[in-house]
């Protein structure tokens, strides 16, 4: 390992990529209710899953794969959710070979998630538990590792979540770096845990994060420019956490637009840059100290303006189709279907959510991006025909259930 | 007897209950030997007049010598400026594959069907929600027609044609307009007795073609401004059926509702208003056995998600009816630019697992919406007649409908509430559920009175009205 190459560097820069694509649903009609059957749109989920491989994907990942061989200093860290494994496996298999050579690298990390990329954390029960423990063993299998760090869903946080993280022994935690729970402290250092003290919690910078992300434009950004800013870093602050939608290079912005070339440049830059050292999570929890205990008594996330739970939870179809959701799960418990739990938990991610926002302005304009509805109304209207749907499943199952007990009964009263 | 007809839709592609009316009333005029020239803006495919014709206006090449421009109808300086912006368009040159000249004119898009603005896209997309979820990321999921609606004007050396899109999109006025314009040549190049203009689109066409032959105009209201927004209605729109009314020299209005509607708030002289009850075009109970499994209590609201049909009336209610019977089933049919708020209110009173949008619906999926559905809620604000109570009767479906709805005139068996009413409107969809007997005692008695709801009935009093007037103006003449 090369952590010690650059000791006398002052400060540090994890760079984070989001890997995440949902099972978008099939158009299901209200007339489609008691068909049961595939709720996913496969062909849909197929043919974006390898537009995104042939643009984003593959080429982006050999970058990365060239450039750590010639500058072995270089660290990114990933995080790609179980919704997103499953599709490698089944559409793109080459995809997740190209991961598993970033891998073996060893200056990739891989961190933590729930497998469905879901709002488990909002469910009662252990119901986020079981999804974070089934995350870390999907990437133990392709990646020969079980992450150590976390990254909720959208970097959904508060002090719970740190705290059930930590008792799932994971060592430190990703969210945003926001001013309200900051309060005038900087983003560039590593927290901890109020009471769970030995979690460190990574800030994002979502200014320099967004400036890539949102915000890229050739002409306007050059990478002297941002490099001059990165060098502006006061010399206490130690930490500097970038995280990004992995999408961002080649589709949300298109190779055209010059965004592989940035991080191309940024890479090496930073590599041959004495001011820094690029760190892998695990690596920065080994060199720095917490700076001091960060208090988030609400949610948090990096999603809007707001960075709070709206961009999913915010209006009342959101709440009605979540809530509707949750009420399945007693149900479920009692019958006990591996296939029923993995379809319900399939409906938990958070996509089919976002989708049903109503924000309007510059943030419903992201929303609509990534939409494959025309509006959040078709959006919670579909989802709603399939969890009718999938009540019925679950009630027809149910009882089939009781007929079968009640039979058994009979059967063993008679031979009494 | 030859009428020279016009409409603005006909079957089998129709968005409403004009489209329905107009085809009873020509096929059952057929029958009783009354040839109609049924002019439409533009032909979708499938459409068929027994004893007639079909033209389609946007086949008609108006010849260069005519004044391409009607009578204005109102000081356009005295309008709101929505309205203002029909006449400032942007006209764009180009040329076509042949060389030929076509000019495209973008109209003002802040004209909506029925004088109800756009809020934004979005709302403009859920208006014309028909579930088939056009899906952004694949090209040929993406609805046929573009954003803005134009219209194509094609101009050959004899003269020029317009192509209509005979939809209710943000060109509609302009194309309202266009309309009466070829109506004008429509009228010179065929002979006919009488003009029957169906509902506003198309009353400055009849105006136009009774100027041009001097034969009577009958103007036909299925519905007013004034049903579809109350007192917050489009002036313009407005303007159009009154002038329309008093042009003509007969109106027949299909209630006594819309009669006194027409005199109270447009005001017409009652004499001339005939009252002419629409019909239903018989047709076997649907042997649909469809099902859904959602439960054995299904109370359906089918209709366009608008004002005038109080949707969230019968959201109201149904959050009464769950506290009595938790598990009924509600559907809402349609669409319209009040869905939002209707899917909202439904999301807000966390009822949407028993609450249920289909989007627009059609043809078959009518039948099965129908099939499975135990009582039919028709909450209309003000309904001049309204056809679907008396299409959920022939399928076996009770009907409870507003006190301010005109079919109500014909049907004094149904149940009938008061539109605001929503606590009576509650307690008679429960006493339904409750009560089989009643279901069943309403069933019967609508089936019976639905007997004697015909077009042929509505057509041989319309034909009488052809001779009375076509004899008169001879007389005149």
């Amino acid at each position: 390992m090369n952590s010690l190459q650059r000791p006398d560097s002052p400060h540090n820069l994890m760079l984070y990529f989001q890997v995440h694509q949902p099972r978008r649903l099939r158009p299901f009609q209200f007339f489609d209710i008691g068909s049961g059957g595939n709720y996913f749109d496969d062909d849909l989920n197929e043919e974006i899953l390898n537009r995104i491989a042939i643009q984003c994907y593959l080429p982006t990942n050999q970058l990365l794969l060239d450039l750590i061989r010639k500058n072995p200093n270089i660290r990114v860290t990933f995080s790609i959710s179980g919704t997103t494994l499953e599709q490698f496996e089944q559409y793109a298999p080459e995809v997740l070979l190209s991961f598993r050579d970033l891998a073996s690298t060893g200056c990739v990390e891989f961190l933590g998630e729930t497998y469905y990329h879901s709002l488990a954390c909002m469910l009662p029960g252990d119901e986020f538990e079981i999804q974070v423990m089934k995350h870390a063993q999907k990437i133990k299998e392709h990646f020969g590792v079980q992450p150590q760090v976390f990254r909720n869903t959208e970097l959904i946080y508060s002090n719970e979540i740190g705290a059930r993280i930590s008792a799932l022994g994971f060592k430190g935690i990703l969210t945003d770096g926001i001013e309200r729970v900051l309060c005038n402290r900087s983003p560039h250092h590593l927290y901890n845990h109020p009471t769970k003290t030995d979690l460190k919690i990574f800030l994002r910078n979502y200014r320099l994060s967004d400036d890539i992300a949102f915000r890229f434009d050739a002409n306007e950004l050059t990478i002297d420019r941002y490099m001059s800013w990165l060098s502006q870093m006061p010399n206490d602050e130690k930490l500097v956490n970038l995280a990004l939608d992995y999408e961002t290079f080649g589709e949300h912005k298109k190779l055209q637009s010059g965004i592989l070339n940035f991080l191309k440049e940024l890479l090496t830059s930073l590599a041959n840059y004495a001011a820094y050292r690029m760190i892998t999570p695990s690596q920065a929890m080994e060199h720095l100290s917490p700076h001091s205990q960060l208090n988030v008594p609400g949610y948090i996330s990096w999603a809007d303006k707001e960075r709070d739970l709206s961009a999913w939870l915010g209006n009342d179809m959101q709440r009605d189709a979540f809530d509707s959701l949750k009420k399945l799960e007693k149900n479920l418990e009692t019958l006990d279907d591996p296939q029923l739990i993995h379809t319900w938990r399939q409906l938990q991610t958070s996509d089919h959510f976002y989708y049903m926002c109503t924000k309007g302005e510059e943030d419903g304009g992201v929303h609509s991006y990534f939409s494959p509805y025309c509006s959040p109304y078709e959006a919670f209207i579909n989802y709603m025909n399939v969890i009718s749907d999938f009540s019925l499943q679950i009630k027809n199952r149910l009882s089939a259930l009781r007929r079968s007990k009640r039979m058994r009964k009979t059967v063993l009263a008679n031979a009494l | 007897m030859r009428i020279l007809m016009f409409g603005w839709e006909f079957p089998p592609h129709i968005s409403g209950g004009l489209g329905t009316a107009c085809h009873g009333l020509t096929q059952a005029l057929g029958k009783n030997k009354v040839e109609i020239l049924f002019v439409v803006p533009t032909l979708h495919g499938g459409e068929k007049v027994d004893n007639g014709y079909i033209i389609n206006a946007s086949t008609v090449i108006i010849p260069s010598a005519m004044p391409a421009k009607i009578t204005p109808l109102v000081d356009v300086a005295g309008l709101p400026s929505h309205i203002q912006a029909v006449d400032t368009k942007t006209q764009v040159m180009t040329m076509n594959e042949e060389g030929t000249e076509v000019t495209y004119l973008k109209a003002a898009s802040s004209i909506t069907p029925y004088g109800q603005h756009l809020q934004d896209e979005n709302f403009a997309q859920v208006r014309q929600w028909n579930y088939t979820l056009p899906q952004k990321y694949s090209i040929s999921r993406i609805y046929p027609e573009s954003k803005y609606e134009t219209d194509k004007v094609t101009s050959i050396s004899s003269g020029v044609s317009y192509q209509f899109s005979g939809k209710y999109g943000p060109a509609l006025l302009d194309e309202v307009d266009k309309y009466a314009l070829v109506a004008g040549t429509i009228s010179d190049q065929y002979d006919f007795d009488v003009i029957h203009a169906h509902d506003w689109l198309t009353f400055r066409a009849g105006i136009e073609a009774k100027k041009r032959s001097g034969k009577p105009l009958i103007v036909h209201v299925h519905a007013t401004e004034y049903d579809r927004a109350g007192k917050n209605g489009d002036a313009f729109i407005m303007e159009v059926e009154r002038a329309g009314m008093m042009e003509a020299d007969l109106v027949v209005a299909v209630s006594e509702r819309t009669k006194s509607i027409a005199v109270a708030e447009y005001q017409i002289p009652p004499a001339k208003i005939e009252v002419v009850h629409n019909g239903i075009i018989a047709s076997e109970k649907p042997s649909n056995n469809f099902s859904i499994p959602i439960g054995s209590h299904v109370i359906t609201f089918l209709g366009r998600i608008t004002y005038q049909k109080g949707p969230l009336f019968f959201v109201e209610a149904a959050r009464k009816v769950l506290e009595e019977f938790p598990d009924a089933h509600f559907v809402a049919g349609g669409s319209g630019d009040l869905f939002p708020a209707m899917v909202e209110r439904v999301a807000q009173l966390r009822m949407s697992t028993n609450f249920h949008f289909t989007g627009f619906v059609k043809g078959e999926q009518v039948n099965k919406l129908w099939s499975i559905s135990d009582v039919y809620v028709m909450p209309s604000v003000s309904e001049p007649f309204g056809i679907t109570p008396l299409e959920a009767i022939q399928a076996g479906v009770p009907v409870i409908i507003s006190n301010q709805s005109g079919v109500g005139e014909v049907m004094p068996h149904a149940i009938k509430v008061d539109f605001w009413n929503t606590d009576a409107l509650a307690e008679a969809i429960c006493s339904v559920l409750k009560y089989k007997s009643l279901s069943k005692t309403l069933k019967k008695n609508s089936t019976n009175e639905i007997k004697n709801i015909s077009w042929d009935k509505a057509a041989k009093k319309i034909k009488s009205l052809y001779y009375e007037f076509a004899t008169k103006t001879r007389l005149s003449a």
